[in-house]
């Protein structure tokens, strides 16, 4: 894999271009992220992820770069509430979205509850995984909560309403996240916790 | 990841317009495919038109029963919609049989349906590969081949498509909108894609600067519809191999059935020569066997991957069996009951 050249190479020197203008050969654009309630004006190289802009630019490493092509979750942040792989969404196309990273889940220096259920049920080892984890995991609670299904929710259940979060059901939910310490028992134990 | 300009169009026309400009462009839908591929360096476009934002994203009811589905809808919102989960199951299924939770919340239905082979050669710009670049070679046919086709393949490529969603699309008599320069045209899904033939590097028969902007499904079959697939791990996998089915079945006798599998072919593969042997057949895991062997007897294994045929037969005839309410399996579930 190449190395990405969006962190260190020199920014190009062409004028940069709003979304929405005419066709444009501008490599860079000015876009405004919302990250965690704060707006932040950016002007990035088209090349630039979301997972890039937080970590290289905002300087908000909550969010890590395990694959970088979307399969082992590490990434993950909410975008408008739900959960999405921040390494592969350009942060050009992200503007006015409110993005939420795992600096964004506490309460005012309180741990979100899963936070907190992490901790009491050592729901990880290294930790490089976690905030992917965290944020994957307050979305699936939010996603069975409004109803939706998972490739294990039985047909008979009734559209829209809560999937309760079986061990079986969060083993699914998470398939997106990987936990390379093997800490996956007491992930979904730490879920189960915060949604009993 | 080559540099690229991008432009966010406000309509599809102008959407239309500024990908025709720039021949060396792609439109940009949820990413999760075109985004990694660019970083992989087996695509590189000059120019992104996201159409990410277009207003291409109702599930809309269509006269007489069907359904039309917004290119932008979300695999996610189109796999929880409450008319896809009560009428069409398998279509439910499929969707959320594939990727993550995440990639669904971004991936769209026109970008699941043009998103590219997980062929290894294929990724990887280090090695020759007919589809990525024409006329350099198939390493996968002598190579690393045993995730890839058993049906359709050709000397010039053996790649499957990885859609899990499509299968089941195939199997619905689903057809694609589409848009471009020259105007709208309706293609049957089990048109839109090809196979691979001697130009490999065309996946689909979708044109320059053409846009999906629908699917269309007509009213559901009768009787129950499925979707299961066999893959490595329990999830986020692709297919090894997947069915999606439909099954009417009166006084014991199959009346209609409709037939597709995934992970098999260069395109979903609706397996015609199964449905015919099917209807009028008994309801009987012999004679669903029978039938599915019809379509099955045309595949052409690889050194490494002929297990994908008893597979494909095995999963085929466990579904058929559930949809007809066969002892021992359960039609509403992904597993079979024991």
């Amino acid at each position: 894999m190449a190395a990405h050249p969006t962190q260190d190479g020199p920014r190009p020197s062409k004028p940069s271009a709003s979304p929405g203008s005419p066709v444009t050969s501008s490599t860079s654009s000015t876009v405004t992220l919302h990250v965690n309630g704060t707006a932040h004006r950016l002007t990035l190289d088209n090349r630039t992820t979301v997972l890039d802009a937080l970590r290289e630019h905002l300087d908000l490493t909550g969010a890590k770069k395990g694959c970088d092509h979307g399969q082992c979750g590490a990434c993950t942040v909410l975008a408008d509430g739900r959960r999405v792989n921040s390494c592969l969404l350009p942060a050009v196309a992200l503007g006015g979205v409110e993005i939420t990273t795992v600096e964004g889940l506490a309460d005012d220096g309180t741990p979100h509850p899963l936070q907190r259920a992490f901790l009491d049920r050592d729901g990880f080892q290294c930790g490089y995984c976690t905030p992917g984890q965290l944020c994957s995991a307050v979305g699936a609670i939010a996603e069975a909560a409004e109803g939706r299904p998972s490739h294990v929710t039985p047909l008979s259940a009734p559209p829209g309403a809560p999937v309760p979060l079986s061990p079986e059901e969060i083993r699914e939910r998470m398939s997106g996240n990987l936990c390379r310490c093997g800490a996956y028992m007491n992930i979904v134990a730490a879920i189960e916790d915060v949604t009993r | 990841m080559k540099e690229f300009a991008y432009t966010r169009p406000a309509d599809v026309d102008a959407a239309i317009a500024a990908l025709s400009a720039r021949p060396d462009g792609a439109f940009l839908g949820g990413g999760t495919n075109l985004v990694d591929l660019m970083k992989l360096g087996v695509t590189a476009p000059a120019l992104l038109v996201d159409i990410s934002r277009l207003p291409l994203t109702e599930v809309e009811e269509r006269p007489g029963g069907g359904l039309t589905i917004g290119a932008n809808v979300r695999n996610s919102d189109l796999a929880a919609h409450p008319a896809v989960r009560s009428r069409y199951p398998a279509l439910s299924q499929a969707l959320l049989a594939g990727a993550s939770g995440q990639i669904r919340n971004a991936a769209t239905t026109g970008g699941n349906l043009l998103q590219r082979t997980r062929c290894l050669y294929f990724q990887d710009v280090g090695k020759p590969c007919n589809k990525r670049l024409p006329g350099s070679g198939c390493p996968a046919r002598d190579g690393v081949h045993r995730d890839l086709a058993v049906l359709g393949h050709s000397p010039h490529c053996v790649a499957t498509h990885p859609s899990d969603m499509a299968v089941a699309l195939a199997a619905l008599d689903a057809v694609v909108h589409l848009r471009g320069p020259d105007g709208e045209r309706t293609v049957p899904l089990t048109a839109f894609h090809r196979l691979p033939g001697e130009e490999p590097h065309r996946d689909t028969v979708i044109g320059p600067a053409e846009l999906v902007t629908a699917v269309g499904l007509p009213p559901p079959p009768a009787g129950p519809s499925a979707y299961r697939k066999a893959r490595d791990r329990a999830s986020y996998a692709f297919a090894l191999a997947s069915v999606a089915a439909a099954l009417e079945v009166r006084e014991g006798v199959v009346r209609e059935a409709r037939l597709a599998f995934g992970g098999l072919a260069h395109k979903p593969w609706r397996a015609r020569a199964a449905e015919d042997a099917l209807r009028g057949a008994p309801v009987g895991e012999e004679s669903f066997a029978r039938a599915v062997d019809a379509e099955l007897a045309a595949a052409e294994p690889l050194r490494d991957n002929a297990f994908k045929v008893p597979l494909a037969r095995a999963l085929a005839v466990r579904v058929l069996a559930g949809l007809a309410g066969l002892p021992g399996h359960d039609p509403t579930t992904e597993r079979t009951a024991r």
